[in-house]
């Protein structure tokens, strides 16, 4: 379990980025980081990460200090999943899911049959297997993310970190990744990630927290938190919680609605 | 959008190889004696075993004190700067970075030019090259290093205002240079010239290049995964700040011994690793080894013809752009993969 209790960041010890944060993630648990733009969430992965170091507080696994770890035995616990971006050069998806296996390679040592075999499962498991050999930079923004995502679960650690996995995404892709981001939890996985779409809080995730200007807002059950006067709070903007209703299926779902006026 | 399968890279780097040595008997061949295939070949096996002698003195001093070192040196001179291009543009996320990116050139340029206006012996050419070629980088290191939090584009700036002081610096010396012997000298080295080459030379290269490609090879999967960018490799679990002081450095004593050696030559280290890529795609342990050896056997081929053209001696780093702009655009023009 990934416990981070009172952490705090700055660049400049005038402007505080994050100021006591505290939460906790086990097994199983998906949560979901809301929070408008500038807010410090995209910081506060870092942090847990490791790219930027901590001002006060600590992040613990299972009791034991994350920052005092080595960035391979990190890597072990667990991994990033970026934006998708583009890459410099020409490799090949499968290439650029091989790379999450360095942490576990020997000094010198040549990539293994087992590798190849997680890179594989990894690439079968989000349907990604026959884009193999397709380039990384030619691939739609939906394809790069489930390579993003197959390269984290090749590093083979439980816990994911994921930046807006859901951004620049249409609609089909967007519940693709959810679909994605809930199997693997079912698998065993945690799941820490961020999102501008409050909805995928209902659609996803088992929990929330609410950032603003760099402190905790909220943290609790999507349905408790995610509500009309939180999110026009959160948003400084009105947003309308309301129920859509799928008649064919017998279903509802509660989504969230920025309103104009 | 498939690409063809690259499933053969052992092939394609076993025939690179073959290519390379095949090439490297028939260098012998090139020059102002001309000497036939069998006595070539006998020349060198009478070096390891009882061969009768049927050939003037005068010829095996070409083949063994002329030819061969020359041969030789244009090969790891090539191959070193080829590989250290392809790990620059790998660890910088750049395909625009050449390995004088951190000044290595630059410095060396001066170190030699400082030798040459005060009519020093050619090993102390040599040796300033080397020195001030590595106290250029260092800076470039160490400035970075205070300054620049860390980050690998800090390292790429640092290395350009490095780099454009000791080119001051140069033209400073060049002003102040002997205009009938000392500046037609310093002009000349800076465009790289494999003529002095000695077996001494040799070598000197052997361990520099064996000892840094050791080191690129055992750190190649760490430097592969650089090419995600800094923060996605440390969160991957690479030691980026070790990474980047293993390439640095390696890179840096492979291109100022070749520089020193043999002068600047350009070119290769930035197009070569392009080159490279077409055929085995980006990942660095295939594209490093490819590098190698197509570094290796162009800056031959280009030393061959400077060689085989009697009367004039060709400046190198001058004809490596002169034969390899046509060559690599003609290249770029045949592999659907294009230039990415």
């Amino acid at each position: 379990m990934l416990s981070v209790k009172g952490l705090s960041y700055y660049y400049h010890p005038d402007r505080i980025v994050l100021k006591d944060i505290s939460l906790e993630l086990a097994g199983h648990d998906i949560l979901c980081l809301l929070g408008p733009n500038g807010t410090g969430k995209t910081t506060l992965l870092r942090c847990l990460l490791s790219l930027n170091k901590i001002k006060c507080g600590s992040i613990e696994i299972d009791g034991r200090d994350l920052t005092k770890l080595s960035a391979g035995k990190r890597a072990e616990i667990m991994a990033y999943v970026p934006q998708a971006t583009t890459m410099a050069f020409p490799y090949e998806a499968r290439e650029v899911v091989l790379m999450g296996r360095v942490a576990h390679l020997t000094a010198g040592g040549r990539t293994t049959r087992k590798d190849q075999k997680l890179v594989d499962e990894a690439m079968e498991q989000l349907g990604i297997l026959q884009m193999s050999r397709y380039l990384f930079n030619e691939m739609s923004g939906g394809e790069k993310q489930m390579v993003l995502v197959a390269r984290a679960l090749a590093q083979q650690a439980r816990i994911l970190i994921m930046d807006e996995p859901t951004a620049n995404l249409d609609y089909c892709n967007q519940i693709k990744m959810l679909k994605v981001i809930k199997t693997l939890s079912e698998n065993g996985y945690s799941i820490l990630m961020t999102s501008h779409f409050p909805d995928h809080a209902f659609l996803a995730c088992n929990r929330t927290i609410l950032m603003r200007d760099g402190v905790i807002m909220a943290q609790g059950l999507p349905d408790e938190i995610v509500t009309t006067e939180n999110l026009s709070k959160l948003y400084s903007t009105q947003v309308c919680v309301t129920e859509a209703r799928l008649d064919s299926r017998d279903m509802v779902t509660k989504v969230c609605i920025p309103v104009m006026y | 959008m498939k690409i063809k399968s690259n499933d053969s890279f052992t092939v394609k780097i076993v025939t690179l190889a073959c290519f390379t040595i095949a090439l490297f008997f028939m260098s012998f061949l090139v020059g102002r004696y001309s000497i036939s295939p069998k006595t070539v070949i006998d020349i060198i096996l009478s070096q390891f075993f009882d061969i009768q002698k049927y050939w003037e003195e005068t010829l095996a001093t070409v083949v063994l004190q002329v030819r061969l070192p020359r041969i030789v040196l244009a090969i790891l001179v090539g191959g070193s700067l080829s590989v250290s291009g392809a790990s620059y543009q790998t660890l910088f996320k750049n395909p625009m970075v050449s390995p004088d990116i951190l000044g290595v050139s630059a410095g060396a340029g001066f170190g030699a030019a400082l030798a040459m206006i005060n009519n020093a012996k050619w090993w102390s050419v040599q040796m300033l090259a080397f020195v001030f070629g590595m106290v250029a980088v260092i800076s470039a290191y160490l400035i970075a290093y205070a300054f620049g939090r860390q980050a690998i584009t800090v390292l790429i700036l640092a290395g350009i205002v490095v780099s454009s002081l000791f080119q001051s610096l140069l033209s400073i010396l060049k002003t102040w240079a002997d205009v009938e012997n000392a500046l037609p000298a310093i002009t000349f080295w800076l465009m790289g010239s494999l003529g002095k080459g000695t077996n001494k030379d040799v070598l000197i290269m052997l361990p520099a290049l064996s000892f840094s490609l050791l080191l690129i090879f055992i750190y190649r999967n760490q430097i592969n995964a650089l090419a995600a960018g800094e923060d996605e490799a440390r969160t991957m679990g690479v030691n980026v700040s070790l990474v980047k002081l293993i390439v640095v450095s390696s890179s840096t004593l492979m291109t100022v011994t070749s520089v020193s050696i043999c002068g600047i030559v350009g070119w290769v280290g930035m197009v070569v690793p392009h080159i490279a890529r077409m055929l085995t795609g980006a990942n660095f342990s295939k594209l490093s080894a490819a590098s190698f050896f197509i570094g290796g056997m162009f800056l031959l081929v280009i030393d061959n013809i400077i060689r085989g053209v009697k009367g004039v001696e060709l400046p190198l780093g001058v004809l490596t752009a002169l034969v390899g702009t046509p060559v690599f655009v003609f290249l770029l023009s045949k592999v659907k993969k294009g230039w990415s």
